[in-house]
């Protein structure tokens, strides 16, 4: 639609997600997020697992988050969390980008038997009961993970357990982006553009890839931006119900499940509630306007 | 194909028509929203508003039957006890066994043999009269496997019960217990046993009629009206929401109940029980799991807080069939580097005691054991001289526990966090947790697919024995591999005796056995019950160690002064 | 039509692939209906396993299963032995589809204004406004704003009962925290089609040929804004009418959502099964409603 600029798409893009502050700053807000969450636990003077104090101790300047029942740190357990739930997020979103795009994509453009098929499959996935598929998966790859410890093979159970995690968060996560991109996908494929690139002799890969999916930036980073809360929080479901990430270990939803259990009308330990929220919340809401920044740069229609 | 594609086109046009029809569309579609909404609100509103109950129960999870025979838990344990009656019953006060449906007995000199009289004139709730026939049924089903009742093993104390359960009985032959004219039962017990008349106090061994079950089958709790033989008839069972009780009139002791109707809550989630009982929707929170776990420090200040004693026990199972927990000295060790305060302090926070046997203090018939305190130097000596200094050379060991929501499930991981810092701390031995699905937990004790594991027992009976029988080597709920023949002889010995304070003193013995010597078990705490209910409001609950609390025993108050009751039909 | 019949002739072999599948799943998952903590004898359990068609080939039971299916029942619950899982459904389903419907509602109702006006007025104030508050919506999960909103509404002001079911005033909780965490959902996707419609040149064609901006609102941008919603919005209310275990749990209602979790815990395998069916039959039909009204409002797509 517009014409060919004399700076190639990706440097076009780059340039304008720049020059969108919000964006800019949520990138960068992420960005010292992760970074952080990476580095904190060893800056931190307590281990995320070591008793450093007293029980429910609150916020102070030798504990700036307090402490919980056990007397361990709530800062280096939220950074040690938030560590476990950008990978889950991003295990979450990775799958639902790589397999649920394309899925729909296919699917929505082959239309007919091929549509039919794949998207059944998409309906019979998502009917299954997932809480009984974490906990068969879990068990399967536990009952593994004994036979290569009795082979002398260092692995750990927790690591299994977060392996079943994954792979059960995995299978769920596609299903609803691979419905969101058929929807646009059936409807994008009778546009002018697509047909003339057909008429024009284009295949159907190149047709895809070129011409359908750049018009379907927007939708796919908006339902992302709504996957990854959604892994984040099925993951602190999944904990709830002790199919989730393994004590000591903690993850974001884990710690924000504890904190909610404190909401009482007579006395909150407020610091196990307020900390993790406001972590998964400005992690959330920069990923949000990150998300909103790379969507306009990335649109195909937008003007240089 | 071409077909098809045509099809597409006709839906299409179909589409642009009602569109050309109907301009705002969206307009409609947000008035069929609303309607339906409302609708849906008309639906509920028109639902028969429950009339408020006299008193009204947080009971716990869902129960799962109301056939006392099946009843289990606790939560099962306390509907169905209102219901149904056995030859006993309950004093509210002690829980000791009082005249329930029998109104006196003989026991003969050599305690195995006791004579029950029934009362004159009982009935069903239905009307039937209630005879000693129906005694004879409702045991010979609970022992039947295919009734599947879970306690059926209660009634092995009697002689050829066990046999006859098996199968083993040629078939003419029957249990030792029968119906001697309408009113007179006998019973022969194998030997001489302390606790019979408790045992029939149970909800297990109450009697159920026969008509009805012979009728529905499975279904039989689920006839209207159902016939009851307890203080209370059923009014309706509404799944995950209540069971509501009223007054049986009927019953033998219909002057006692005070309360007219009476509502069981399931409740499961801790912040909803206690919200419901803040706010005045219930009157009694039954159980210390359905209040937040953080809050019992600053609720044990309450009037409203009563806590209790009672038999419950929280331990770990040790897997002695593997290395390097194959050695007791290694068991021995690990089971005295817990710090049973702290966890009692830190976590539990309930007052409960730090535990050095595994029978609770107070049980009857019991002589008291400390086999086990903490004490880390002599920990870390055994170790050391199990071959692992310092824990050096020790593989890490699993600790299998479960979760599940909030509340007691947290309180698992919690003392499991804890336990590993106290290993990993004092002994220099790694635990890895592991957390599992309570059925996966269960299969996985059962098949000794673990190291250590959290467990706890709640007595179901006023002797040592109901926790001391559990680690005999052929117990379904040994669960820890250990076999021990001097610990059998030990329990025959004392099954065997029949003076008191002998009795006591060997099973004493098998205890220290069990925890001192070959520490197959590490006891953390003995339980603290808590009831919570307004002095002011409610009256006639009294601790007992059996966490038994008879409903026609409570009445309702106001302004601390009893209410009048209501007349039968008042409602 | 005929494509619509074919969909529902599809159905019949979909529900039965997945009532196998389910079928198979919950049987893989270690440890069986009758096993607990307090282990009951070997003969009875024995006896129990006979009762249920436990101790028969896993295919023996499943035809068994499809037989009482044909005359449309579903087994009996091996949890609560005294009902059957028709019992159950009949007693769950009113309650959940109340709930449902009333969060659907409120969801689609606060979700799709929003939406809208951020994207409309996505540079003003206002806009900023409907952004923050979708956000916001969708970071707290409902295990958090369901305990404050009962901790506020219910315990400090007693507006509205805390928990269980009985009377209209006892739906408004559960309804507002179920619906508001779906709002938020419902209006980022709604306000990233309306981003992505907005610039359409139909648009500008639509204006210059005279339409009133209420008309060039309603029929050229609203209806193919909507579509990413109206994907969603099937899976969407699927979940919502068989309702939600942290908000029935949380209120102590008597619906389908605590089923859905202890069903699978208590391995209740029939209660399993036939909640899997239930959700199943709606998700399919609710798919294809969405897809019939994605081809409603977009004229392009095509089923074929």
């Amino acid at each position: 639609m517009s014409e060919p600029n004399a700076l190639s798409p990706g440097r076009r893009a780059w340039c304008r997600f720049r020059a969108r502050r919000s964006g800019w700053v949520a990138a960068w807000f992420l960005v010292g997020l992760v970074g952080l969450a990476v580095v904190g636990p060893w800056v931190s003077p307590y281990g995320p697992e070591a008793f450093a104090g007293a029980p429910f101790e609150p916020p102070s300047w030798r504990h700036w988050a307090g402490t919980d029942v056990h007397g361990r740190d709530v800062l280096t357990r939220v950074l040690v969390g938030a560590r476990l739930s950008l990978v889950v997020g991003m295990v979450g979103a990775l799958i639902s980008l790589g397999i649920g795009v394309l899925w729909g994509a296919v699917a929505g453009y082959a239309g007919g038997r091929v549509d039919a098929v794949m998207m059944r499959t998409v309906d019979v996935l998502y009917t299954l009961p997932t809480l009984v598929l974490v906990i068969v998966l879990v068990t399967v790859l536990n009952g593994w993970v004994a036979r290569w410890e009795a082979a002398g093979v260092p692995v750990n159970p927790a690591h299994a357990r977060l392996a079943g995690l994954l792979v059960g968060i995995g299978a769920v996560s596609w299903l609803t982006m691979a419905r969101v991109v058929r929807g646009e996908v059936l409807s994008l494929r009778r546009r002018a553009f697509v047909e003339a690139a057909r008429a024009l002799g284009a295949g159907p890969g190149r047709i895809l890839g070129r011409h359908v999916l750049p018009h379907l930036v927007g939708v796919v980073i908006a339902y992302l931006a709504l996957t990854v809360p959604a892994v984040v929080l099925y993951e602190s479901f999944l904990s709830f119900l002790g199919l989730g990430i393994q004590p000591p270990a903690a993850s974001l939803g884990s710690l924000l499940a504890a904190g909610a259990a404190q909401i009482n009308p007579l006395r909150m330990y407020w610091w196990l509630l307020v900390f993790p929220a406001g972590t998964l919340a400005a992690a959330l809401l920069a990923l949000n306007l990150a998300g909103d920044a790379l969507r306009d740069a990335l649109d195909p229609r937008a003007v240089g | 194909m071409r077909s098809l594609r045509s099809a597409g086109g006709r839906l299409r046009k179909a589409g642009g028509s009602w569109n050309r029809q109907h301009g705002p569309e969206r307009r409609e579609g947000w008035g069929a929203a609303v309607g339906a909404g409302f609708l849906v609100l008309v639906g509920t509103g028109c639902l028969p508003t429950l009339p408020p109950a006299d008193l009204t129960f947080i009971n716990g999870a869902e129960p799962e039957s109301l056939d006392p025979a099946l009843a289990l838990s606790i939560e099962d344990l306390r509907v169905t006890q209102p219901l149904f009656e056995g030859l006993t019953r309950n004093d509210p006060v002690t829980a000791a066994p009082r005249p329930g449906l029998a109104e006196r007995w003989e026991i003969s000199p050599d305690g195995r043999t006791y004579t029950f009289h029934l009362r004159p004139g009982t009935v069903w709730s239905t009307g039937e009269p209630l005879t000693a026939d129906a005694v004879e049924f409702s045991w010979l089903r609970v022992l039947d496997p295919v009734t599947g009742a879970g306690y059926a093993s209660l009634l092995f104390v009697v002689e050829d019960a066990e046999a006859w359960h098996l199968g083993r009985l040629p078939p003419p032959a029957r249990p030792a217990f029968r119906a001697r004219g309408p009113r007179v039962f006998e019973v022969r017990l194998r030997h001489p046993t302390p606790y019979f008349l408790d045992l029939c106090a149970l909800p297990t061994l109450a009697v159920v009629p026969r008509a009805a079950i012979e009728r529905l089958g499975e279904a039989w709790t689920r006839s209207r009206p159902l016939p009851v033989s307890g203080p209370y008839q059923l009014e309706f069972w509404r799944l995950n929401d209540r069971v509501r009780l009223r007054k049986n009139p009927r019953y033998w002791d219909a002057a006692g109940p005070a309360l007219e109707v009476v509502d069981l809550l399931s409740v499961a989630h801790p912040g909803t029980a206690f919200n419901l009982y803040e706010t005045g929707h219930a009157d009694v929170i039954w159980d210390r799991n359905l209040v937040p776990p953080e809050l019992l420090d600053r609720l044990r200040a309450r009037p409203d807080c009563h806590r209790f004693d009672f038999l419950a026990t929280y331990f770990l199972r040790f897997n002695v069939t593997r290395p390097p927990l194959d050695d007791p000295r290694v068991r021995r060790a690990l089971s005295l580097a817990v710090d049973r305060r702290r966890i009692v302090e830190r976590i539990t926070r309930g007052g409960e005691q730090p535990a050095g046997g595994l029978v609770p203090p107070g049980t009857a018939h019991h002589q008291s054991v400390r086999a086990v305190a903490h004490d880390l130097p002599a920990a870390r000596r055994l170790l050391a001289e199990a071959g692992y200094p310092g824990g050096a050379g020790l593989r890490p060991l699993r600790y299998l526990y479960w979760t599940a929501g909030s509340g007691a499930g947290q309180e698992h991981a919690q003392i499991a966090v804890e336990l590993r810092a106290m290993w990993g701390e004092g002994l220099g031995v790694r635990l890895e947790l592991d957390n599992r699905e309570k059925r996966v937990f269960i299969a996985a004790q059962r098949a000794l697919d673990y190291d250590v594991s959290q467990s706890s027992w709640v007595g179901d009976y006023n002797d040592p024995t109901t926790f001391l029988d559990l680690f005999q080597s052929r117990n379904g709920n040994n669960r820890t591999g250990w076999a021990d023949a001097d610990y059998d002889a030990l329990l025959a010995q004392a099954q065997a005796e029949p003076d008191p304070a002998r009795r006591a003193g060997l099973l004493a013995r098998a205890e220290q056995r069990l925890v001192g010597e070959a520490a197959v078990v590490a006891p953390v705490y003995f339980s603290s019950g808590f009831h919570f209910y307004r002095p002011d409001r409610v009256a006639g609950i009294y601790p007992n160690l059996l966490d038994v609390h008879p409903l026609q025993a409570i009445r309702r108050l106001e302004g601390g002064k009893p209410v009048q009751r209501r007349p039968a039909s008042g409602r | 039509m005929r494509y619509v019949l074919r969909r529902l002739g599809f159905m019949g072999p979909l529900l039965l692939v997945i009532s196998l599948l389910a079928f198979a799943l919950i049987r893989l998952a270690p440890g069986g209906p009758f096993d607990r903590e307090r282990q009951v004898p070997p003969e009875i359990e024995r006896q129990l396993q006979a009762r249920y068609h436990l101790d028969e080939p896993v295919l023996r039971q499943y035809l068994r299963f499809l037989g009482g299916l044909l005359r449309g029942d579903l087994g009996p619950s091996m949890r609560y032995r005294s009902h059957s899982v028709n019992d159950l459904l009949a007693a769950g389903l009113p309650v959940s589809l109340s709930i449902g419907l009333l969060a659907f509602g409120l969801a689609l109702g606060l979700g799709l204004p929003l939406g809208v006006v951020a994207a409309v007025r996505q540079a003003a104030p206002a806009g900023h406004l409907a952004n923050a508050a979708a956000l916001a919506a969708l970071c707290i999960p409902t295990f958090v704003a369901g305990p404050l909103w009962v901790m506020w509404l219910g315990v400090k002001w007693q507006w509205f009962p805390v928990a269980l079911w009985g009377s209209p005033a006892h739906l408004v909780l559960p309804v507002l925290t179920l619906g508001l965490y779906f709002a938020g959902r419902v209006a980022r996707l709604m306000r990233e089609g309306m981003l992505d419609t907005l610039p359409s040149p139909h648009l500008i064609t639509a204006r210059a040929k005279g339409l009133s901006e209420a008309a060039v609102f309603w029929r050229h941008a609203f209806r193919p804004a909507v579509r990413p919603v109206v994907s969603y919005a099937g899976p969407m209310l699927a979940d919502l009418l068989t309702g939600s275990f942290v908000v029935e749990n949380l209120f102590q209602l008597p619906g389908l959502g605590l089923f859905m979790v202890h069903s699978a815990f208590n391995r209740d395998y029939p209660v399993v099964v036939g909640l899997v069916l239930l959700y199943a039959g709606l998700l399919l039909v609710l798919n294809l409603v969405s897809d019939l009204i994605l081809a409603w409002l977009d004229p392009r797509v095509r089923y074929e």
